[in-house]
């Protein structure tokens, strides 16, 4: 049964939680098919944070399954945007070019 | 001036005056994000090509306010009326921070350097603030985030087009696995990267992250391909990463590198080759083809049996077929790439031409005309019927061709009329008024040269309404009035002239006052009667001025006949309408074009000679003057004239029967003396060369049908030649001062000379 999970960060994405945040991202996926991810009240990310979500989209595409950000909070933009990851990260609501024109 | 140069002064021109639109738009709705983001933009893009001309002191000022912008943009700072003034003031400054570079003086003058380190202070002041506060707030990790965030850089400079990025360092470092343990951010480096210049691409390479059991979220697996456009060295380059240089792999190719040194980068790297080829193809380093030659080898061994026999398919296909990508990545670049490209596409529809080329093919065009002329005229007396309707048919073209060159001078006067957005918001808070401003017709459009000589009587008028006639807003309120004064700028076409007008609903002109003060000037008797009409349009004469306070802003010893006059040398008209108590409207109405009048030709012996039919009053026959004197009466009223055989001295006897020509100019009347009349001519107006720019009483030539040239007679000047030269003849003692040399002519001819 296809089932879609919908998972809210509080959280800072940040070197300092990235330990606990590892498992309980890599869980919440391996519980569901499709992983919703909430990211507006991320207010600082750092690069540990960003290689999270790098792993978490590799993950599911290795087994098959779909991840999708489906809110941005303005710095977690900030640093994909900057990265130049909105095709991989941003899922396409986010593209900069289309806020920009 | 180099070409780079020239072209990044236009271009920052017309970023400049986005940005105070953006600005001015800025107050109103300062919850706009677009808005900002294109204020940021603007700035930008000047700050981007002030690096390439090496214009370091643009580069350092734009900086900052290009730094307080993103903190705007961030929602850092909130938007504020004095923020909104310190913007539009750096706004100037880098105005005139711009002319500095367009004068090639080596660094601004020291008032200009002056006002940069005040506006500098400001600016520094708002930012410290600011980042005090968000020290406090998010401790430590702080540090990086207030520097500048360069996220839509790669659009702004392909789609602003004349910086170029193949002149950048490449710069490709991949992070130890310890970097984070020992407490650094990759990030903040790359952001700090982006202080040396600007960061035109960055691609993250994230190929390095091992599987979910192995991956330690607390090692760096990431690396970056970093194009950076820069004056620094590369020691500065390498000096950012000075604290993790024993933990990261970093590699820099300076600008120019060859496509091989980027080849062999490419193979050194860990990642596939591929994916690292076409990632450099995104950060724009390499174009496709190099990579895929440069790849060929490497392809063959990358690539599965079933496209190994295949002609090359795009790298992007391949990467796809071979799952080293997924196919939704893709097609998100290649949507964001098409939005790039449509917006490149649209710009790509104006095409930048140089004036002097313009007129050139008026001129051109001019000569088309003419010779189109006559060889109708030669086909018509050949009596030859199919040559005759081939020439018309030819002639017809000509006609359009005419139309669509002058066409190509057209501009809207949109331009003209935003810039008064400014000088509206400014003078109203120098007044205490509360006043908007309406726009109207902005499409409208007409001859270039005419937009550029009309700015100046519009900022008049404009400004005598905000100052004149908008009440302050307690009168407004007194008088049942919304206290918002509202002044409104209109243009549009009526045919082949186009109408502009200023009006505002203000206090009206006072019909008594002007009548008063028209007598103390002594323009009126006081018995005289006067339409209404004529009464309010006094207020165009010499000397005329009704407020007893003057200000600094409309009242400068510039009155409206100035304005008046800069008008009619565009060959148009002013006039006024008012109703007290409701406001005034300024009407202006110019002709479309300056290239090409209705003339009237008339002769003197062979020569022909033109007045524009504007000016021409009406035709008299000319009989029975006495030799020496010139003026004569008509209707009771003493008319001055000139010979043109005289003043251009043409040899030959003169006829039996002469004609006056009766022109007009600013009111006053003056009759020409000609042998013919030849009736109406369109005229295509051709400048004369330098030689003769100092030719008095002549306006320019115009080539007739039958291949003479006939010159044009600058009205205006032949006038005050005529009713000068009349009046030093008659009244040695008196300066020319009064107000109508014609009346002073009439008055020493009644008391009998």
């Amino acid at each position: 049964m296809p089932s879609s999970q919908l998972l809210s960060l509080t959280e800072d994405l940040t070197i300092y939680h990235a330990l606990e945040q590892k498992n309980s991202l890599l869980d919440a996926l391996a519980n569901a098919d499709e992983l919703e991810l909430d990211l507006l009240q991320v207010s600082e990310i750092d690069t540990a944070g960003l290689q999270l979500l790098l792993l978490l989209k590799k993950e599911a595409q290795r087994a098959g399954k779909r991840i999708s950000i489906v809110a941005h909070s303005q710095s977690v933009r900030n640093v994909i945007d900057f990265c130049n990851l909105a095709a991989e990260l941003g899922d396409p609501l986010l593209i900069p070019a289309a806020e920009a024109s | 001036m180099d070409e780079l140069t020239s072209v990044y002064i236009q271009e920052s021109r017309e970023q400049l005056a986005e940005m105070e639109a953006g600005l001015l738009r800025l107050e109103q709705n300062p919850d706009d994000h677009d808005n900002i983001n294109g204020i940021f933009r603007a700035a930008h893009t000047i700050k981007g090509g002030a690096g390439v001309v090496e214009c370091s002191f643009i580069v350092t000022f734009t900086h900052l306010v290009e730094n307080l912008l993103d903190s705007l943009r961030n929602g850092d700072i909130a938007v504020s009326a004095p923020l909104a003034t310190l913007l539009l003031e750096c706004c100037d400054h880098m105005g005139s921070l711009v002319d500095v570079l367009a004068a090639q003086l080596p660094e601004p003058a020291d008032d200009a350097m002056a006002r940069g380190n005040a506006l500098t202070v400001r600016l520094k002041d708002i930012l410290h603030t600011d980042k005090g506060q968000k020290t406090a707030a998010n401790g430590a990790t702080a540090s990086g985030a207030s520097l500048t965030v360069h996220d839509e850089v790669g659009e702004v400079e392909s789609s602003g087009g004349g910086v170029v990025n193949t002149d950048s360092w490449h710069i490709s470092v991949r992070f130890g696995r310890d970097v984070l343990r020992g407490g650094m951010d990759p990030l903040s480096f790359i952001r700090y990267l982006g202080s040396l210049g600007e960061i035109i691409g960055i691609e993250t390479i994230a190929d390095a992250i091992p599987a979910a059991a192995e991956m330690d979220p607390e090692s760096c697996y990431l690396g970056f391909e970093i194009r950076l456009q820069t004056k620094a060295s590369k020691a500065d380059i390498e000096n950012v990463f000075n604290f993790v240089s024993d933990e990261c792999e970093l590699r820099i190719l300076p600008p120019h590198s060859n496509v091989a040194d980027y080849i062999r980068l490419i193979k050194e790297l860990p990642e596939d080759s591929m994916r690292l080829g076409e990632m450099l193809v995104r950060s724009g380093a390499l174009t496709q083809t190099e990579v895929d030659q440069g790849l060929l080898t490497q392809h063959v061994s990358a690539a599965t049996a079933q496209v190994s026999d295949q002609p090359l398919p795009p790298l992007g296909e391949i990467l796809v077929e071979n799952k080293v990508v997924h196919k939704e990545l893709v097609e998100a670049a290649i949507a964001k790439q098409t939005q790039v490209g449509e917006k490149k596409a649209h710009d790509a529809q104006l095409v930048r031409v140089h004036a002097d080329k313009l007129d050139q093919l008026i001129d051109l065009v001019g000569e088309l005309v003419i010779a189109g002329a006559s060889a109708n005229l030669l086909a018509q007396k050949s009596k030859n019927g199919d040559l005759a309707e081939a020439t018309s048919v030819l002639s017809r073209l000509v006609e359009s061709i005419r139309d669509s060159a002058l066409q190509l001078r057209m501009v809207q006067i949109g331009d003209t009329f935003t810039r008064f957005n400014r000088v509206v918001r400014d003078v109203s808070k120098d007044l205490g008024k509360e006043i908007e401003l309406v726009i109207s017709g902005a499409e409208t459009e007409l001859d270039k040269t005419v937009v550029e000589k009309i700015g100046d009587p519009l900022m008049h008028l404009v400004r005598n309404s905000l100052d004149h006639g908008i009440e302050p807003v307690a009168v407004r309120l007194e008088r049942g009035k919304p206290a918002c004064g509202r002044v409104s700028l209109n243009a549009f076409h009526d045919s082949g002239i186009i109408v502009i007008q200023v009006s505002d609903d203000g206090g009206g002109l006072n019909r008594e006052r002007i009548r008063a003060k028209a007598i103390e000037r002594e323009l009126i008797q006081p018995g005289d009667t006067l339409t209404d009409k004529e009464m309010i349009n006094l207020i165009f004469e010499p000397g005329f001025s009704t407020v007893e306070k003057v200000s600094n802003l409309s009242g400068r010893g510039v009155g409206m006949d100035v304005v008046r006059r800069n008008i009619q040398s565009l060959r148009g008209t002013v006039e006024v309408t008012s109703s007290e108590g409701q406001g005034s409207t300024f009407t202006i109405r110019l002709p479309l074009t300056l290239a090409i009048i209705d003339g009237f030709l008339v002769g003197i012996e062979k020569a022909s000679y033109v007045i524009p039919l504007d000016s021409v009053v009406e035709c008299i026959e000319h009989k029975n003057l006495t030799g020496d004197r010139n003026f004569l009466n008509l209707r009771g009223e003493a008319l001055p004239f000139v010979r043109l055989r005289e003043m251009f001295e043409t040899e030959g006897e003169v006829p039996a029967r002469e004609s006056i020509v009766v022109v007009q100019f600013a009111g006053h009347r003056a009759g020409i003396v000609v042998d013919q009349l030849m009736g109406e001519f369109q005229t295509v107006i051709k400048p004369l060369g330098r030689m003769f720019a100092n030719l008095r009483g002549i306006g320019g030539s115009t080539i007739l049908g039958s291949g003479e040239v006939a010159l044009i007679l600058d009205v205006a000047a032949l006038v005050k030649i005529v009713t000068r030269k009349e009046e030093e003849r008659l009244l040695p003692n008196k300066n020319a001062t009064s107000f109508s040399s014609l009346a002073s002519t009439s008055s020493a001819l009644q008391s009998g000379r």
